[in-house]
């Protein structure tokens, strides 16, 4: 099972300065080039405290703040990926991007990020 | 018998803490939420794929919220019961419709942070986590039109 803690070095060339949208043009930018598809996923268990915590709140109901922070972590992580793999592609924007999330066996989820490595060029 | 009505008591228990704190969360959370959407509303938030007329964006950026939501002892439990003859779980309804006002407003305070007047191509997603009890993950995510006043901008190069 995979822990929350456990975070593989990842490559991020440049990622800050790729774009990423989840239209299918950039704004003020036009395609060059279409470099192809992008993913990046990962998959994160609960936390056993975690778990704990949210028996709790499955009591008094309301938001699980753990959950949620865990979740949007691993889907940034997932981005990363996708941006590392775009990188490497020498794209400098990924657009079209969508999400899944699917829950695994044993209260694990996976988190995947998809879309299209492009070549921008201002217009 | 006695062991019963011990259980009885329990369960009844239960419901009472689950209703009571479950309300008063509610109410809270209504009351923030419909503070922060006023604060929020100036942002132009569409799901359709083209910048409207008016904002001439020179960039975009991906923005996302997301929130994990659980149901209280009390909601699970009238649910079940509801389940039995079917039609509309109201109890859900109203936690489903929080978590996604919850996500969007994220979404657009994190619009809000790097300046952008409208976010478009606003997708919602829904996945079930919960592997005891009903748990549900909603996110919203949209692009963030940048203008050229807008901070927080990264062209590429």
């Amino acid at each position: 099972m995979v822990s929350t803690e456990h975070r593989p070095p990842v490559a991020r060339p440049a990622a800050g300065r790729i774009i990423v949208v989840n239209t299918e043009t950039v704004p003020g930018y036009r395609i060059e080039e279409v470099k192809g598809l992008v993913q990046g996923n990962t998959i994160r268990a609960k936390h056993i405290g975690r778990d704990i915590g949210a028996g709790l709140k499955n009591l008094v109901g309301g938001e699980l703040k753990a959950y949620t922070e865990l979740l949007t972590e691993a889907r940034r992580e997932a981005m990363q990926r996708m941006l590392a793999q775009a990188g490497q592609l020498g794209a400098n924007a990924v657009v079209n991007v969508r999400f899944t999330t699917s829950s695994v066996a044993g209260g694990a989820a996976e988190l995947y990020a998809y879309g299209t490595a492009v070549l921008l060029r201002p217009v | 018998m006695n062991e019963f009505a011990f259980q009885a008591l329990f369960v009844l228990i239960l419901l009472v803490v689950g209703f009571g704190f479950g309300r008063v969360q509610e109410l809270r959370h209504l009351r923030d939420l419909e503070d922060r959407e006023r604060r929020l509303a100036a942002i132009l938030v569409t799901d359709l794929r083209i910048p409207p007329t008016g904002i001439e964006p020179s960039s975009g950026h991906l923005v996302i919220g997301g929130a994990v939501i659980a149901s209280d002892y009390f909601k699970t439990f009238a649910s079940g019961i509801r389940s039995l003859v079917g039609g509309e779980l109201r109890s859900y309804q109203s936690m489903l419709g929080r978590a996604r006002r919850e996500a969007q407003a994220r979404m657009l305070e994190e619009a809000r942070r790097i300046g952008a007047q409208a976010v478009i191509n606003v997708r919602f997603e829904t996945s079930e986590i919960g592997s005891r009890a009903p748990m549900s993950e909603i996110i919203c995510y949209g692009t963030a039109l940048l203008t050229r006043e807008s901070v927080g901008t990264s062209a590429p190069s």
